[in-house]
């Protein structure tokens, strides 16, 4: 089959590779319809996540046809069946997945050495995602395994399109959780920083949970005008300040929640001297992270005010101000998404016609225009905000 | 590399049969070779700069070759960073003060006359292959400041955003979600007993 694999920092390719087939009971193996890639996918594109190998298959936002299951798995899942797979892989029965804490899951994270070894305890195992975390082959491809199938798996009723199902396999939940834990009042602001995919979903479910006020923060225009489309304030970093125009609209109390869309690197500026520190450390192998917003989020958010961490930190993150974070006694929410605990929820809100997330697609491609696209997205060329790929079809759409 | 990394596999992973075409287009390639180039050079400049002094008739300019080193190294590791075109653009710039260091070798009553100009055939070549390579790479990775689309139509709700704000109020919270509600502290009511909005 095809699918795009890392070969090395910049250089993902679409190969061909031999078919994934079943090897626990829990398995299945799914026939790929539609795939997207995240802006996770670009911190791997650009090396920052450590323990990727050549050879890896990139993707973990996918949708598709059932073609195969192992025998553990119980009449859940049947040929022939349409699932979203959630991102995060969890076997449903350990004790943080009784509690919902799907990303933690003790048991599906087949390097828990290694993993034990970098965070401490394990967390679960991810699709096209670092050793870390499995190293489980992703879904940037015609078919994949799905481990932990019984469990690990949405369905979706045939009468929403791909289109409209497939980010709940990651983006959507994400931006729901990063808003839900946010806990919001209808008194309050809600900032928050990046307009990409993430951030998009995330002012949506801002919207949806009844804040008083969003306000979202890029500097790229069309991701700007996206996020003014679904409710949101804007605030172009390039063109004023953050700090002075939050607490403007905030009668210069801040914002009560913060969310962070965009995770480990921040855009470096001149008009962010941070930021180049951090560059010049992350290039140097001296710091992993480039925490810029996390510092601009403490210092403007109201006291005793909530900040949520969707975008993705790897490392050693410097110059984090504790002091401020401590006295004004914030509450950190952070983490990957626990996917299926929010899935049933959201697939009746699109369902019912409350969303449709394929607001953000802006690029369907083959898989062949997978690397190329990579470049696209990355860059922020064309307007893109969200590739979708279509592995069965070749065609280049629009 | 694929087949060592195939190691950690398990026997249902997908190996590698044959590779396709690459996100590195050849302006990035060239941009690596470039930057591994800047840092064999920056090394050879750091740890015997007397060779090259002696070999252009520049004795006495060691420490300056020394810090041209520790240029080459520092656009070296930019141009094999994904901040090539920053790397590349270092590196025209330093081709500029090495043409200007080596000229005055290039006097009359130099012995080592020759080799200066071996040397200044070869920056200009250098440089020249600098230029392209920073323009193609920039070209290759910037975006269009002017042209970008309007999406002022795509609020993704399918009632319209009006209708929508506050729609899913029927949401339940799990416990563990719960934040320290800001409200609580001018709330005339205990916090646990104010009613909540979902
Ligand atoms: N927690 C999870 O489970 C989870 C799931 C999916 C994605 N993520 C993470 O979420 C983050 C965002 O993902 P995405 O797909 O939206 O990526 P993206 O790269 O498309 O979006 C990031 C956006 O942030 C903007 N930005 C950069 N620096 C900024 C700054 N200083 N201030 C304001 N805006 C700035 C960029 O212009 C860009 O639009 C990534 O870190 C990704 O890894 C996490
Ligand atoms: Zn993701
Ligand atoms: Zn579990």
């Amino acid at each position: 089959m095809r699918a795009l694999v890392w070969h090395g920092k910049e250089d993902i390719r679409c190969d061909r590779v031999s078919d994934p087939g079943i090897e626990e009971p829990r398995d299945a193996i799914v026939k790929i319809t539609s795939c997207a890639i995240c802006g996770s996918d670009l911190h791997l594109f650009h090396n920052l996540i450590p323990a990727m190998l050549p050879g890896d298959i990139m993707g973990h936002e996918f949708m598709g046809e059932v073609v195969e299951v192992g025998p553990g798995v119980n009449g859940k899942l049947k040929k022939g069946e349409r699932i979203v797979v959630p991102f995060t892989i969890f076997c449903g029965e350990c004790e943080q997945c009784r509690r919902g804490n799907f990303s933690v899951c003790e048991r599906t994270n087949r390097s828990r050495k290694l993993a034990e070894k970098a965070f401490g305890h394990t967390t679960a195992g991810l699709f096209g995602y670092t050793h870390l975390t499995g190293g489980y082959p992703g879904g940037q491809a015609e078919y994949v395994r799905v481990p932990y199938a019984d469990t690990t798996h949405i369905k979706v009723p045939d009468s929403l399109t791909d289109e409209q199902v497939l980010f709940l396999g990651d983006i959507f939940p994400t931006g729901w959780q990063a808003a839900a834990q946010c806990d919001i009042e209808p008194t309050d602001t809600v900032a928050i920083w990046g307009c990409g995919p993430v951030g998009q979903m995330a002012i949506r479910s801002a919207i949806l949970l009844g804040a008083r006020q969003v306000i979202a923060i890029d500097c790229i225009p069309e991701r700007l005008s996206m996020a003014e489309a679904g409710g949101a304030i804007t605030i172009n970093f390039e063109e004023e300040s953050v700090i002075e125009r939050l607490n403007e609209l905030t009668d210069n109390k801040g914002p009560e929640k913060c969310i962070d869309c965009i995770g480990m690197e921040s855009h470096v500026s001149m008009a962010q001297p941070d930021t180049i520190y951090d560059r010049a450390k992350q290039m140097l192998m001296m710091e992993n992270d480039r925490p810029h917003v996390l510092r601009e989020m403490i210092y403007v958010i109201r006291p005793a005010g909530t900040i949520s961490i969707p975008g993705v930190y790897s490392g050693f993150s410097d110059k984090i101000p504790m002091g401020q974070a401590m006295n004004k006694g914030l509450t950190w929410k952070m983490g990957q998404t626990h996917v299926k605990r929010w899935t049933d929820d959201l697939t009746r809100r699109i369902k019912d016609g409350e969303i449709d997330p394929s607001f953000v697609i802006t690029h369907t491609v083959g898989l062949d225009d997978g690397p190329e696209m990579y470049k696209v997205f990355r860059d922020k060329q064309d307007s893109c905000i969200k590739v979708v790929l279509k592995p069965g079809q070749e065609v280049t759409l629009q | 590399m694929t087949y060592l990394s195939n190691i950690v596999r398990s026997p249902g992973d997908p190996k590698v049969i044959s590779s396709g075409a690459s996100s590195l287009g050849t302006a990035d390639r060239l941009a690596r070779a470039l930057g591994w180039f800047s840092i064999g050079l920056g090394l050879m400049e750091l740890i015997a700069p007397h060779r090259i002094t002696r070999a252009l008739g520049m004795e006495g300019q060691e420490s300056l070759i020394r810090a041209y080193g520790a240029r080459e190294i520092g656009s070296g590791i930019l141009s094999l960073s994904i901040d090539k075109q920053v790397g590349l653009w270092s590196r025209v710039a330093g081709d500029g003060l090495d043409v200007a260091t080596v000229m005055p070798a290039m006097r009359d009553d130099n012995p080592k006359r020759d080799n200066a100009s071996l040397a200044l055939a070869m920056l200009l070549g250098v440089t020249a292959l600098d230029v392209i390579a920073a323009q193609s790479v920039t070209s290759r990775h910037s975006r269009s400041s002017r042209q970008w689309r309007e999406y002022s139509d795509r609020s993704g709700f399918p009632r319209g955003l009006e209708a929508t704000r506050g729609a899913a109020k029927d949401f339940q919270l799990p416990p563990d979600m719960r934040a320290a509600p800001v409200l609580a502290a001018v709330s005339d009511q205990p916090a646990q007993e104010r009613a909540r909005s979902h």
